[in-house]
């Protein structure tokens, strides 16, 4: 396949050696159908190896490589060549601490994560086979069991970079994934905790989840749904 | 130096590690180490499902998975573990339900099974649906379960931490040295159990399904403190990755109807397997694959074949084998079909081809796949030192860096993500009860000397050598030469190959020479365990003059049952690599020719 020309301009943190962030271009040849991963690699492997950013599976799967690229939040193994210009900017996700490069502090996230109680609650003897759960039950969560914690929701969402204590869109659609599911038990306590000041309510529905998605996962449907479960319970 | 004191030390939070970190942290003080957040590992890939004879779809008896299971190895996996694991699967896919797995369901809200290769009725040997699925994300679900439960247990997590040495003395194994990522110090997990849960290691070939990080570094170091390997001759290749990048496509999809076509529009397949055709066993179609692009019936005379799973092809084939459902019914598949049971394949094929698969057919090839030898281990993953069994006391390893071996000389499709379950739980419990009755073994003086000195000798070297560029040839003569198909003369060049770039590999420099985050460094090292086990590949391939499962010898190409019916050992120390042998465990199956 042609190589075509392209520009990598990558914002630059060493903690070790800046005091600020600073952007650095990078000039590379890549096939249209190369990632931008790709990219990023050929960077370090061939030009400049303190360049440092997480990947593992290069597919879309294990979320390792969120970045901002040309201004929005998508996984660098998930975008083509072809698919943007030929002068591509590349960043840290917004609104975690930056660590290295596009390296940045996961901990708080997931911290927001754990908070939901993301796990089955259910203490009921299990039977000796499988619990039943008919295909309709299944389906009404199946869109938040594609997430991938890669935080791309998240750290795309205006009330989080205004409170970093907002749990965030991830945290809740990982809740929904439990709320709707029927074997679980746990609604009312994940609906408590979401209905707190920094819960569900500070979602104002602007769709930046829903856009930075890559599993393409309906965020704030999911969001809407949790709030509506919220106010049914209420009633 | 930070010491961490914990009663079991589990290197990896995969399926295996995670599985075995449930188990064993319910009566021991536990911790998992991990290079990885345990989400970004490789399990999470795994699509198209995991096997057990539920008989929730037809009849199936956990006996037929068990002889599928050791046909499919081509009579090389021990049948005690086959039957442990094939009957143990039942009871261990009912508990990751009840731990909230969401599996597919059928109308009757019973787990939803598909066919997978090699999966079959043993009556009528047409294909069983065996694979128990959540669409095509069942290893998504695995780990995020497993992931959820050990949040709900409270497991003690080290993330971001690379085991880089075992420390193991005198035959006495007393913890592992880690290396923080984020910082760059060393600490130490002293404990009286170790267990390994790192994967395989995929990325020793060029075209390969497995992560940037699957780089065998728990096998690495095992030979490096004089722990052998086990049939490191027999690596899977999946036959059907997406054209030169190697992204992988399930399986599934040719359960779901998908047939392999040649450059002629062919449906080559029933050339090679009558029965089962494009269900045949991944070793056998691999080869079927390589031999039509021999032939010059690639597609374009490009090394690629195309998967068709468009519904007009699928229906077409569907009527010509007369293919029915349970209940009688004509099979049939609709667009719809497609979109909701193979959701993820459809994105990868959008987002990496631009192509929509229930429209259009899919350029694939053979891809590394996975690794069906690695630390020889028991039925309680307890790790072997060498052909007459001896156990390491405290020293365990489950998942794709073990070998059982319950997949012998080729794995079934859905029986890795089994393996995972089964022995990682058996692992685990085995672990708990052992720490309790031992006390922490001491800690040698200086145990993180020699792999300290190692990585600063490594961030030192000013040689003119790159890591990409030695990776880049290792992996390009593997895949030429110790691929799908072996001869002695390539084989050869493989090894002096490996020879070289390791001699290279002496004077590799790079740039990164700070302490947070050093992927340059970590990099580099992986390299060093990637050409170890690129060498003991070669070397066991070698050796083996016969053909078996993965391992296709093009000048020894029948199985020679006689001489070569065992299980290769294999040591590796400055002079070289050492091969022993030891004996297959037979019960019920005695070995037959292998026919799909
Ligand atoms: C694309 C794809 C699809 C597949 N589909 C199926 C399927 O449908 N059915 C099936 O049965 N099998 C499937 N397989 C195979 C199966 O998924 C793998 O064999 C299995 O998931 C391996 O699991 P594991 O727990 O052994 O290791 P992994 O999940 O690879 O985890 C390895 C862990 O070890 C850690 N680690 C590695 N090195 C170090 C170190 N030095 N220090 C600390 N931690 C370390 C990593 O952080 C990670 O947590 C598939 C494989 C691939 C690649
Ligand atoms: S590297 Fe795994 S999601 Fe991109």
């Amino acid at each position: 396949m042609e190589k075509s020309k392209a520009t990598l301009k990558i914002k630059r943190f060493n903690p070790e050696k800046d005091n600020a962030p600073h952007w650095e271009s990078y000039q590379i040849e890549v096939e249209p159908t190369d990632r931008i991963l790709d990219g990023l690699n050929y960077v370090k492997w061939y030009q400049d190896g303190t360049l440092s950013f997480r990947r593992s599976c290069a597919h879309g799967i294990c979320g390792s490589d969120a970045m901002r690229i040309d201004g929005r939040n998508r996984l660098a193994c998930k975008i083509l060549f072809k698919d943007l210009g030929e002068v591509i900017t590349v960043e840290p996700i917004a609104g975690l601490p930056v660590i290295k490069d596009l390296i940045v502090d996961m901990e708080p996230f997931m911290e927001h994560y754990r908070a939901v109680l993301p796990y089955l609650i259910n203490d009921d003897p299990p039977p000796p086979d499988e619990r039943y759960q008919s295909p309709a039950d299944r389906a009404k969560f199946d869109d938040t069991t594609k997430c991938i914690l890669c935080a791309c929701c998240t750290t795309s969402c205006p009330s989080f970079w205004a409170k970093e204590e907002y749990i965030g869109p991830a945290a809740i659609v990982q809740a929904h994934r439990f709320i709707f599911d029927s074997r679980d038990h746990g609604a009312a306590e994940r609906l408590d905790i979401l209905s707190d000041s920094d819960g569900v309510w500070r979602c104002r529905t602007i769709f930046n989840c829903t856009d930075a998605c890559p599993r393409s996962i309906e965020v704030t449907r999911a969001i809407s749904e949790v709030k509506r479960e919220m106010l049914f319970r209420k009633m | 130096m930070k010491i961490h004191k914990h009663e079991v030390i589990i290197v990896g939070a995969g399926g295996a590690g995670l599985m075995a970190a449930l188990y064993a942290s319910k009566k021991a003080d536990t911790a998992v180490v991990s290079k990885l957040y345990p989400t970004r590992s490789h399990t999470g890939t795994a699509q198209g499902g995991v096997g057990a004879a539920l008989g929730n779809m037809e009849e199936d008896h956990w006996e037929w998975h068990a002889f599928d299971t050791v046909k499919g190895s081509d009579y090389l996996a021990d049948q005690d573990a086959v039957e442990v694991m094939c009957r143990d699967a039942i009871t261990t896919i009912y508990e990751l339900e009840h731990m909230g797995l969401p599996f597919d369901r059928t109308p009757n809200g019973k787990i939803s099974q598909r066919r997978f290769g090699g999966h079959t009725n043993n009556t009528t040997h047409k294909a069983v649906m065996r694979a128990c699925h959540a669409a095509d994300r069942t290893g998504h679900m695995i780990l995020q379960t497993l992931y959820q439960q050990c949040i709900k247990n409270k497991v003690n997590f080290f993330n971001e931490f690379q085991v880089v040495d075992l420390i193991y003395n005198n035959g006495v194994c007393s913890g592992v040295v880690a290396y923080e990522v984020a910082t760059g110090e060393f600490h130490i997990f002293h404990g009286k159990a170790v267990m390994f849960a790192t994967g395989g290691w995929g990325k020793v070939w060029s075209i390969t399904s497995n992560a940037h990080t699957l780089t065998g570094d728990a096998n690495a170091i095992c030979l490096r403190r004089g722990i052998p390997q086990q049939d490191m001759e027999f690596f899977q290749f999946h036959p059907t990755g997406i054209y030169r990048m190697g992204i992988l496509i399930t399986e599934g999809v040719r359960g779901e109807g998908g047939i392999l076509l040649n450059g002629k529009g062919e449906r080559f397949m029933v050339k090679y397997a009558p029965t089962v055709k494009d269900l045949a066993s991944r070793d056998v179609v691999s080869r079927a694959i390589y031999l039509e692009v021999r032939q010059g019936n690639g597609v374009d005379g490009q090394k690629y074949v195309m998967l068709d799973v468009t519904p007009p092809t699928v229906n077409k084939y569907f009527q010509e084998d007369d293919a029915r459902n349970p209940d009688g019914s004509l099979r049939h598949l609709t667009e719809h079909d497609v979109e909701a049971k193979l959701e993820d394949i459809a994105d990868f094929c959008k987002t990496y081809l631009g192509i929509n698969p229930a429209k259009q057919p899919i350029p694939i090839q053979p891809t590394a796949h996975y690794a069906m030898g690695g630390i020889s281990t028991d039925i309680d993953g307890r790790v072997l030192l060498d052909e007459q069994k001896t156990v390491i006391p405290g020293l365990y390893a489950a998942g794709e860096c073990a070998c059982v071996s319950v997949h012998g000389a080729n794995r079934l499709g859905t029986n890795s993500l089994l393996d995972l379950v089964v022995f990682g739980k058996r692992a685990g419990e085995h672990i708990a009860q052992y720490v309790q009755n031992v006390p922490f073994p001491e800690l040698p003086d200086n145990a993180t000397d020699s792999i300290k000195a190692l990585l600063e000798n490594l961030k030192n070297s000013s040689g003119k050598e790159t890591v990409a560029k030695i990776r880049e040839e290792m992996q390009d003569t593997m895949m030429d030469n110790v691929g799908v198909f072996r001869e002695k003369v390539g084989i050869e060049k493989a090894i002096a190959k490996i020879h070289e770039l390791q001699k290279r590999y002496q004077a590799i420099s790079f740039q990164d020479k700070g302490t947070q985050f050093n992927t340059n460094l970590l990099e580099a090292w992986e390299l060093g365990c990637l050409l170890d086990l690129a060498e003991i590949t070669a070397e066991a391939a070698l050796v083996r003059t016969e053909s078996r499962g993965g391992h296709s010898r093009e000048d020894y190409k029948e199985r020679d049952d006689k001489n070569w019916l065992k299980h290769s050992i294999a040591w590796k120390n400055e002079r070289g690599v050492t091969l022993k042998y030891k004996p297959v465990t037979i019960t019920k199956y005695q070995p037959k020719e292998r026919v799909y």
